[in-house]
């Protein structure tokens, strides 16, 4: 069975001539399926690029891109959208809601966009806001929620279209220590149900939730880290 | 993904700021409700000036002197010209009345008025001006050859000077000579442009002793036997007047027929209800030029949002038709209200002239505000769906 993630010599450079900027110099990175990664780096060492390019947001300069068996470099942005709607689930620091709209129409927000019908759609949301413990929550705006339970609906949004992968880009950055707590719970309970989880952090306890800590230097892969290392 | 879910999100949208989007409208509405509005005044001020010629009758002429061209020189009309209208030599002229008017300032008892058209002429021109008396009686042949100084008035004049009183036998002093009242014709109402009804008919020699004196005459009024005979009864008064001014290239006078007034006259209004309807167009495209404003500013303040939505999996033409159903809703709505404003404002009398509604420029007026929020949405709306989801993203 082939890797739901697997990067080869992947390059990013910004700019051009002397002033163009490395960001990623051939990083080989390979997911296995149900695996539960932390990235690791310092700030500039090119992780937060590269999550976006393994969330197609952002498209590498050369180097193979494999997301779950398909080449991701042969798709123009029509299918990019397609392909970030099914296979992806993306959480950010800062939750990225869509202001002004209640926590059940942002779940349901990619299903929309997936073409599901409105019963199911209701129905798919309920479930990925109750499997968060928000299922009390589901009328309240994103300025009512507070930063970890916005937190919690965004990752309710990420998974409610079952994808492949989700990816998340360092999701306590901007949480206190309890709603940390909670969000890690659900990504560690996400991971142990079979889904596989790839996230971005520069705390070492968060990174010890994950099986295998990858460190980013200077765009490219130090060392394979030992799953369930505590520092 | 279908269509019904893109537009509940314009909807959304545009909710989101009701001020903004409501001002916004403001901007069309005025426009196609000017569009609207501005044509029906057009269009009423036509039709009044179409029905007063029409009034005059189909077997009328109207010879007036022309203005002095350099290097040649003019005769004026004269009785002894209308006189000389009517006679063997032009066998399908029925009469020929001679026309004197002025200016007159009229008043009785205290009150005094100025009368824009002071006319002279002889009992015939009621008849070819198709002006009835609504009170008292019009003067004869008689009174022209006698030259009394009796007057019948027009309905405005009526209201003016004698206001609460009949006027008929009542003496008013007409530039200071006294003047018996007769008759009040029945009112004709606004011709669009000029009140028909503020006007007096004195008999020709009296106006010309009182007011105007014995030179040219303002006008000669043909009658022709009947419509059929008029172009006959044009050939053989150009003949008689020819030679009677000895005109050899250019004539001195002109004469026109109630067709070629209505055609004169239909153009001028035609003219001026294009001029007032570009104006409306104008203001049309201003509130256009207002809608890519404002989906300009809302796709700026909403980038953040366009990219959370495309890293949700958004293709672009959702994005582009979310952004071009805020801009249409925007524009139809404005249109919609507009029609409405339109509508109800073509009930009123607007400067004298009753506005007549043309259905095609409601439609048009309409159709265009719809267009206009698809094309000057698309621009904003395809800016939207080419942005970069990362770039989208990191946008603050």
């Amino acid at each position: 069975m082939s890797p739901v993630i697997e990067v080869r010599n992947l390059r990013k450079t910004y700019g051009a001539g002397d002033t163009a900027v490395h960001a990623l110099r051939g990083l080989d990175l390979t997911v296995e399926k149900g695996e539960y990664i932390a990235i690791m780096g310092a700030s500039g060492s090119g992780k937060s690029t590269l999550l976006n390019i393994l969330g197609c947001l952002d498209v590498p300069s050369s180097g193979k891109y494999l997301l779950d068996g398909i080449d991701t470099g042969e798709f123009d942005e029509e299918q990019l959208s397609l392909l970030r709607n099914r296979k992806i689930g993306f959480v950010f620091q800062s939750f990225n809601l869509v202001p002004r709209t209640t926590a059940l129409a942002n779940v349901e927000l990619p299903l929309v966009y997936a073409g599901v019908r409105r019963a199911q759609r209701r129905e798919r949301a309920l479930a990925a806001l109750d499997l968060v413990g928000l299922k009390e929550r589901t009328h309240h705006r994103p300025n009512e929620l507070s930063g970890g339970q916005q937190q919690r609906v965004a990752i309710a949004r990420a998974l409610v279209t079952s994808p492949a992968i989700v990816l998340a880009d360092e999701p306590t950055g901007n949480l206190d220590t309890e709603s940390s707590r909670e969000v890690l719970g659900i990504l560690d309970r996400l991971n142990a149900s079979g889904r596989t989880v790839v996230l971005i952090t520069h705390e070492d306890e968060v990174a010890a939730h994950a099986m295998r800590t990858v460190r980013v230097v200077d765009g490219s892969v130090q060392t394979g880290g030992v799953a369930g290392v505590l520092v | 993904m279908r269509l019904f879910e893109i537009a509940a999100f314009a909807v959304r949208g545009l909710t989101a700021n009701k001020m903004r989007s409501g001002l916004t409208t403001l901007g069309i509405l005025i426009g196609v409700a000017s569009v609207i509005l501005l044509i029906a005044v057009g269009n009423g001020a036509s039709s009044a000036v179409q029905q007063s010629i029409a009034g005059l009758g189909t077997n009328i002429l109207t010879i007036s002197p022309q203005r002095a061209q350099p290097g040649s020189t003019v005769k004026p009309l004269t009785t002894a010209d209308a006189a000389a209208l009517v006679g063997p030599d032009s066998p399908d002229v029925k009469y020929a009345s001679p026309v004197v008017s002025a200016q007159a300032t009229a008043g009785y008892g205290t009150t005094s008025y100025a009368i824009s058209q002071f006319i002279g002429s002889d009992p015939r021109y009621f008849d070819t001006t198709n002006s009835a008396v609504a009170q008292g009686n019009l003067f004869s042949d008689n009174d022209v050859q006698q030259a009394r100084k009796v007057v019948v008035i027009g309905a405005t004049v009526a209201t003016q000077l004698f206001p609460g009183t009949d006027p008929v036998g009542k003496s008013m002093l007409v530039n200071n000579i006294p003047f018996t009242v007769i008759g009040v014709l029945a009112a004709k109402g606004s011709s669009g442009l000029q009140d028909a009804d503020d006007m007096a008919v004195a008999p020709l020699t009296t106006t010309q002793n009182a007011l105007t004196g014995y030179g040219s005459l303002s006008q000669i009024v043909v009658q022709a036997r009947s419509a059929d005979a008029l172009p006959n009864a044009q050939a053989q008064v150009t003949t008689i007047l020819n030679g009677r001014h000895k005109v050899t290239q250019t004539a001195d006078y002109r004469i026109l027929s109630q067709d070629q007034l209505l055609t004169a006259r239909t153009a001028t209004t035609e003219t001026f209800t294009v001029l007032l309807a570009s104006v409306a167009a104008i203001s049309l495209l201003v509130g256009g030029i207002g809608i890519t404003n404002i989906m300009l500013v809302t796709v700026t303040e909403r980038i953040r949002e366009i990219g959370i939505r495309k890293a949700v999996g958004a293709p672009r033409s959702s994005i582009l038709g979310q952004f071009l159903i805020e801009a249409t809703l925007l524009s139809l709505f404005g249109g919609f209200l507009g029609v409405a404003a339109g509508v109800i404002g073509s009930r009123f009398t607007i400067a004298g002239i009753q506005p007549v509604l043309v259905p095609s420029s409601v439609l048009l007026a309409f159709a265009v505000s719809a267009l206009i929020g698809l094309f000057f949405g698309s621009y904003p709306a395809s800016r939207a769906a080419k942005l970069r989801p990362i770039e989208a993203l990191r946008h603050e």
